[in-house]
């Protein structure tokens, strides 16, 4: 993608009297140029390899390996079991492959309510700021609070909220408001999931808030006002102005957001424990506890794979859809 | 457009591999030195760090070995562990709850103790029988030895009980009937608290109840987690939140923080937990003269077969890696804090139970309070399943067991069946190492 030299010499505008010494530094600092970008990114690369790819090499290479604790110790040597630990995840008469399809499921339903609500919640909150009010600038802060605070203390809090005698939820819900008779759990049994989905959603929504927030600033204001004088109300010109406007930017959060929200773990992990309830038993805490809990290594890794292969063809098909709707637009 | 489509596909491809490693160690080479990781005991990792050091300093008086002490909670310190076993790169000693001693054994990580090597720590007959079966596989050489003893009592509020005119329950039976008499849900308050949500916790008292039914949990290396026996025993446990006489909220308590604290405020009656409790006890602002502590009753006459198991060999082991550059030293460090002298403080400091015979002759551990506790575990304990696969044992049968208390707690029945129907799933899961 280098521009033509012809083109890059006029652009640098170099003294047009000495031709050539201007081609000899022309030749000397080409290559060097070319390659200091990429020397800069190297520690980058490595880094990424060290802390991403390499680890993720060794996932897939323990997932075809039986490591459990026989072999923990000289996991290097471990044996070669081929594909029995993806049968062992993947069959689904064995109650381990009925539990992975359950937590898959779990994971689909919670992925899409999340990724759905951040979204809404974003767009609204965004374009309700989008004009300058005083006061403005003290909302935009406070929407951003949950994403700026460290997750285990924001979702501890959320935990001790939750709790069925003592929390702040079931003080408002049912002694404040009198919703429900008995008192709910939102720690244990079916409500878990729910509680699961308000505290990621409430932790995530500021970052699509944030992204969709930074997309309107890219609307050229006499859009709106084309808009406004051919008769088109707020919601025709949200329609028919703001959402076209925003594609590029919705196409990554809405991957950024489903990738966060189907891997995430610390959220569950910090409000149900190693052991999360089956209803809210997603994939990220259900493969902790099938390697590190039960020192099944293997077949964890195995999960792992699969989850990873899934992420794979759902977000190339993805893009290539969501690529092809742009182009078309 | 061909570009921006492979930044985008590069981008997925990093976003998707959000795995990230970790592990880390230290060791040491020169003979002077020692790497320690000791559990977390106190009531905070600074506390065990203001208990331990000094002892340590006169194990360097002593031997001039210095010992680097890092304090690990439990959620990190398997981890920790494994990361060191996989790496070769670990401490010198280390600290490790006794229901993995079998899993941990199979590892290889830790140094056995063989004849020998058990003679250069004061042999096998200076730690408590019980403690020292709950230190790896039967058959082997032992992959640690005892450093704290634990054992299950029932904790009963002296007042609460005095003004019902209740004495404290001989058998389970007679548990029941006066966790009954206490209950009182309009005033808040109840015959026992539970730490419903804990997997561990549910692993236990299966494992026990289970016991007292007579199941046998593993027959040559098979589960038979779904017997009537254990059927029988995991109904025991769960009855007490169908029966009334358990706060239902208590199914989501995961930790023993709340069900500690519900108890020193009179809001249970009794609890089952370990002698670690005491120390929590105090802190909730309970005097030890405010609750008694007798043995978990066990069901009278005993179902056939059963056995008199009112705890399971609770505590913490000492072992040495087998990676150890400085073995001597290690074992030296494990045979001063297995030491009568060293079992006297830190035990006393701990609030738990010395696992050598000879420093209960000291006035601290002559307390009533003491005394039920050794003699629960001297006499009324069993370990738990000595296997490599402990924990897949536990984390099956103890979520078994929780998932069974919150459907309760949400006003599901829960009969027989639907615990016959849990465990056998628990079980096909474990012997297709699922």
């Amino acid at each position: 993608m280098s521009l033509p030299a012809t083109q890059r010499r006029g652009r640098v505008g170099g003294p047009p009297d000495d031709p050539p010494r201007r081609a000899r530094t022309r030749r000397r600092r080409i290559p060097a140029k070319r390659w200091f970008p990429y020397v800069l990114l190297v520690p980058a690369l490595l880094a990424e390899l060290a802390v991403h790819v390499i680890p993720m090499l060794v996932g897939v290479w323990m997932s075809v390996q039986q490591v459990n604790q026989f072999t923990l110790r000289n996991w290097t040597r471990a044996p070669f079991i081929g594909l029995d630990n993806f049968a062992l995840a993947a069959r689904l008469s064995s109650p381990a492959g009925q539990q992975l399809l359950r937590s898959f499921t779990t994971t689909v339903v919670f992925t899409v309510l999340v990724v759905v609500l951040c979204w809404l919640l974003g767009l609204a909150a965004a374009v309700a700021l989008q004009k300058p009010f005083p006061g403005r600038g003290v909302l935009r802060t406070l929407f951003l609070v949950p994403f700026a605070l460290p997750v285990f203390t924001a979702v501890i809090t959320w935990r001790f909220m939750l709790q069925r005698d003592t929390g702040l939820v079931n003080r408002v819900l049912v002694d404040g408001l009198g919703l429900f008779d008995d008192k709910p759990f939102w720690l244990v049994g079916p409500n878990s999931f729910v509680s699961l989905v308000v505290v990621m959603v409430w932790r995530v929504w500021p970052y699509a808030f944030l992204t969709i927030t930074a997309g309107l600033q890219s609307i050229p204001d006499e859009l709106y006002e084309v808009a406004e004088m051919d008769g088109a109300g707020p919601w025709q010109q949200l329609r028919r102005v703001t959402l076209p406007m925003l594609r590029p930017v919705n196409r990554v959060l809405l991957l950024v957001l489903f990738l966060w929200s189907f891997n995430d773990f610390t959220v569950p992990y910090t409000l149900f424990g190693a052991a999360a309830p089956p209803d809210a038993d997603v994939l990220s805490v259900h493969i902790y506890q099938s390697s590190f809990v039960t020192w099944n290594f293997g077949l964890g890794s195995a999960m792992s794979v699969l989850v990873l292969a899934f992420l794979l063809v759902a977000s190339a098909i993805y893009m290539l859809f969501s690529g092809r709707r742009a182009e078309h637009a | 457009m061909r570009s921006s489509r492979t930044t985008a596909v590069l981008a997925v491809l990093l976003l998707v591999f959000g795995i990230t490693a970790c592990g880390s160690g230290s060791s040491s080479s020169d003979g002077k030195t020692l790497t320690y990781w000791a559990s977390n005991q106190a009531s905070s990792l600074d506390a065990d760090r203001q208990i331990l050091q000094p002892e340590l300093a006169k194990f360097e008086q002593q031997t001039g070995i210095h010992v680097n002490l890092e304090v690990i909670s439990w959620p990190d310190l398997l981890n920790r562990i494994l990361a060191a076993t996989t790496s070769g790169e670990g401490p010198d000693v280390v600290n490790i709850g006794n229901t993995w001693s079998a899993s941990l054994q199979a590892t290889g990580a830790l140094q056995p103790f063989d004849d020998a090597t058990l003679a250069k720590v004061g042999g096998k007959d200076k730690f408590l029988a019980s403690s020292m079966a709950a230190t790896g596989a039967p058959g082997q050489p032992p992959a640690a030895v005892p450093l704290y003893g634990l054992a299950y009592g029932l904790f009963y509020n002296k007042k609460l009980f005095a003004d019902a005119g209740v004495a404290p329950p001989k058998t389970w039976q007679d548990l029941v009937a006066v966790a009954h008499r206490l209950t009182d849900p309009g005033k808040g308050q109840w015959g026992v608290g539970l730490e419903g949500a804990s997997y561990t916790e549910g692993a236990h008292f299966a494992f026990m109840f289970g016991r007292q039914h007579g199941a046998q949990l593993f027959v040559n290396g098979e589960p038979g987690f779904d017997t009537p026996q254990m059927v029988a025993g995991v109904s025991q446990y769960v009855d007490l939140l169908t029966g009334g006489v358990v706060n239902p909220s208590d199914a989501e308590h995961e930790n023993d923080t709340e069900m500690l604290r519900d108890f020193a405020a009179g809001k249970s009656a009794m609890i089952m937990v370990q002698n670690y409790a005491t120390a929590a006890l105090k802190t909730d602002g309970m005097d030890e003269s405010q609750y008694g502590v007798v043995p978990i009753p066990v069901p009278d006459p005993l179902p056939a077969g059963g056995a008199k198991v009112s705890s399971h060999v609770a505590g913490i082991d000492i072992a040495a890696f087998a990676n150890s550059k400085n073995p001597d030293g290690a074992l030296k460090l494990i045979d001063f804090m297995t030491g009568v002298d060293e079992q006297k403080v830190l035990n006393g400091k701990l609030g738990s139970l010395p696992v050598v015979t000879q420093a209960y002759q000291d006035p601290q551990f002559q307390t009533p309070l003491i005394a039920t506790f050794r003699g629960v575990l001297a006499d009324a304990a069993e370990s738990m399943p000595m296997i490599a696969q402990e924990s897949q044992f536990e984390t099956l049968i103890g979520t078994s067991v929780k998932e069974l208390l919150a459907q309760a707690a949400g006003g599901t029945k829960i009969d027989a069946a639907a615990v016959q129907a849990k465990l056998t799933a628990a079980n096909e899961q474990m012997r297709t190492g699922g």
